[in-house]
């Protein structure tokens, strides 16, 4: 295993003792060389999650596993060489780089913070890795605005190549740009896992593209893990009935099919992670919630091999 | 064109030209659109971001500030009026009660320190002669109508106290409350997540349904066409490539931009495939290509795609903007073409 997050909670404090339980009790692995697609609607933590990872956020509690070493609560000089394995890309291209950097300082501040590269090699890695992205050298002495979005989202990349990270956290890359666009991004995403070996941690909303990308894909609902499973198995078999509804609202590209399709409606709307109650977190929009739904909190296990999911009726729910 | 047999159009946009002065040069952002709609009826224009699409939506309420925009050319009709020849009184007069507009952020267009019912109630206030008690009944009558609970409760909150799908319903009843005849969203859905885009796409063709709203929906989703539209119209680089009946478009599309677009989508069945991109980025607008704009990144162009602009090759109501639709071009045999010839 390469990444192993065991029980991980992050809760920021909100105000006279509340608390938000962003993430709340999540336990996963990633291989390595494997893509984990991570899904969920807005607010279900799944950024946090992300970020919690990588150690932007100090966790609350768990542990983060990372090749079989313990690094949740490393500092100083351990977490600045632990920070050479994971890298993140980000959401929005325009808001994710210096705009009074050059595109050779970009991508060149990880190699002088671990001086890694120095003088005439620093030049020739950053012009390797534009190369690797598929931007040209004559790219690096430019501005980041004299950059499209796509263009943008490369130098992204290359920055978080750059010190030769074995995990990747892409954070919604793709969501910022044109369909066209996001299909470039998502190839050399792709291209790029073959040719280094990079495993990806894929937080994305849009699930037709987490399908494509991902091996297996986890499901968050309101900072927990509701199901887990490989991609196919997950769109084909979902079992937990938060998955059947969130896969029944994707419209997909044919007017027949999809006006034609079976939906799923969910009642209300998320409820506030401040004040959660116990049990289940999906029982106030469950259409199969039961009694004790609402006392005890389901574990995540394994139904079927690789396929987990966190619901106390899902053999009574079963193939519907 | 076969309009002269059908009625006449609700909508009518002929030959739009719409211009951006810029310190950079003349941004030429619409460049020829031509667009009816009829009532009732809902026409999707699809296209990536710089294409036009908004500007032509805003240019029919005429929202953009001049300068730095120009309307260089061509006319707007509704009902056989020209919009762009109006004076700023009457487009008010227009503005809200004969064709409405909702934006992709809600939490943008309304106001944060309004009550909501007050924000729906000026609404109708401005444009009917109403009591205010008759105002307030009908925008409790159309919160219930766009779905939101205790409609009365409602009325007192603020936006800040509702949530992006409530917002975005709010902004819906907003919009629809003095019944007009279009509406146009302008990426309703893009900001919402996805089961909250499912009702909100519901609640649309609910209200075209009871309302009979003509809903000119502005949006890149090309899923999201699928479940709503009845046409589409596909934009690129300020020209529309390709219009036609939504199942047409999907099914039969013509233009190698409109195959660009499907193609980049993953659909189920191409798991573990690669996905085929367009590859390279739409012309700068500025100086736009004297040829079709789409030459430079398409696969099947030909000498003459460089150098002049298709013209508009109708078959029925489908009208493509492509040289490959001339009848001296090559066919092109692909996965859209084949089994569909003659």
């Amino acid at each position: 295993m390469l990444l192993e997050v065991k029980n991980l909670k992050k809760y920021f404090p909100v105000g006279h003792k509340k608390l938000l339980r962003a993430v709340d009790d999540v336990t996963l692995s990633i291989e390595k060389g494997e893509t984990l697609g991570l899904v969920g609607e807005s607010g279900c933590g799944k950024s946090t999650l992300g970020r919690t990872v990588i150690g932007l956020y100090e966790p609350t509690d768990g542990q983060i596993l990372f090749e079989g070493k313990d690094v949740t609560h490393l500092k100083g000089k351990e977490r600045k060489e632990f920070s050479k394995n994971i890298q993140m890309i980000f959401q929005d291209p325009y808001a994710s780089l210096n705009p009074r950097m050059t595109v050779s300082d970009i991508i060149g501040e990880g190699l002088d913070i671990h001086k890694i590269y120095k003088g005439e090699a620093r030049q020739k890695r950053i012009f390797e890795l534009l190369d690797l992205v598929g931007l040209s050298q004559e790219h690096a002495s430019r501005f980041p605005h004299e950059f499209s979005g796509g263009q943008r989202q490369r130098i992204g990349i290359a920055r978080a190549l750059a010190i030769e990270p074995k995990l990747i956290i892409c954070d919604e890359p793709i969501s910022a740009l044109d369909v066209s666009i996001q299909a470039q991004v998502v190839n050399l995403l792709e291209d790029l896992q073959k040719e280094l070996g990079l495993t990806y941690l894929f937080i994305a909303h849009d699930l037709a593209m987490v399908e494509h990308i991902s091996d297996r894909i986890a499901v968050m609902y309101l900072g927990a893990l509701v199901e887990m499973a490989p991609a196919e198995e997950l769109m084909r078999n979902p079992l937990h009935p938060y998955t059947k509804a969130l896969l029944s609202a994707v419209p997909f590209a044919d007017p027949v099919a999809s006006r034609a399709r079976r939906r799923i409606k969910l009642e209300g709307e998320v409820p506030s992670p401040i004040a959660i109650q116990g049990g289940c977190k999906f029982q106030t929009r469950c259409p199969h919630c039961t009694e004790s739904c609402k006392s005890q909190n389901p574990a995540l296990k394994e139904v079927r091999p690789g396929h987990f999911v966190a619901c106390l009726n899902d053999q009574a729910i079963g193939e519907t | 064109m076969s309009e002269s047999k059908e009625k006449q159009p609700l909508l009518k946009i002929d030959d739009l030209h719409v211009s951006f002065l810029t310190y950079a040069g003349k941004v030429q952002a619409v460049r020829g659109v031509s667009l009816s709609m009829q009532e009732g009826e809902i026409l999707a224009i699809v296209g990536e971001s710089g294409c036009g699409k908004s500007v032509t939506a805003q240019t029919i309420l005429q929202l953009n500030p001049s300068p730095p925009s120009v309307v260089e050319g061509g006319s707007i009709e509704l009902e056989g009026r020209n919009l762009l020849q109006l004076d700023d009184a009457k487009m008010r007069a227009i503005r809200g009660h004969e064709i409405s507009m909702i934006f992709q952020d809600p939490m943008t267009s309304l106001n944060p320190t309004m009550r909501i019912g007050k924000q729906i109630m000026e609404a109708i206030l401005k444009h009917q002669k109403v009591t205010k008690k008759e105002a307030y009944d009908r925008a409790v009558e159309m919160l219930r109508l766009v779905g939101l609970s205790n409609p009365e409760q409602r009325m007192k909150q603020y936006p800040f106290e509702f949530s992006g799908g409530m917002r975005q319903r709010a902004m819906i009843a907003m919009a629809l409350v003095c019944r007009p005849k279009i509406l146009i969203a302008d990426e309703p859905t893009t900001a919402l997540d996805v089961t909250i885009q499912s009702q909100i796409v519901d609640l649309m063709l609910d209200l075209r349904q009871k309302l009979k709203t003509a809903i000119l929906i502005i949006t890149h989703d090309m899923g999201v066409v699928a479940d709503i539209a009845d046409r589409v119209a596909v934009m690129y680089a300020g020209v529309i490539v390709e219009k036609g009946d939504v199942k047409e478009i999907f099914f039969h599309p013509k233009h190698p931009y409109t195959w660009g677009l499907l193609d980049s989508i993953p659909r189920p069945d191409t798991h573990g495939e690669r996905l085929i991109p367009i590859e390279g980025a739409p012309p700068d607008l500025i100086a736009p290509p004297k040829g079709c704009p789409f030459a430079a990144r398409c696969d099947y162009a030909m000498k003459i795609c460089h150098e002049q602009m298709p013209e508009i090759t109708a078959e029925g109501d489908h009208e493509v903007r492509c040289w490959l639709c001339h009848e001296f071009a090559p066919k092109v045999v692909n996965r859209y073409t084949e089994g569909k010839e003659g």
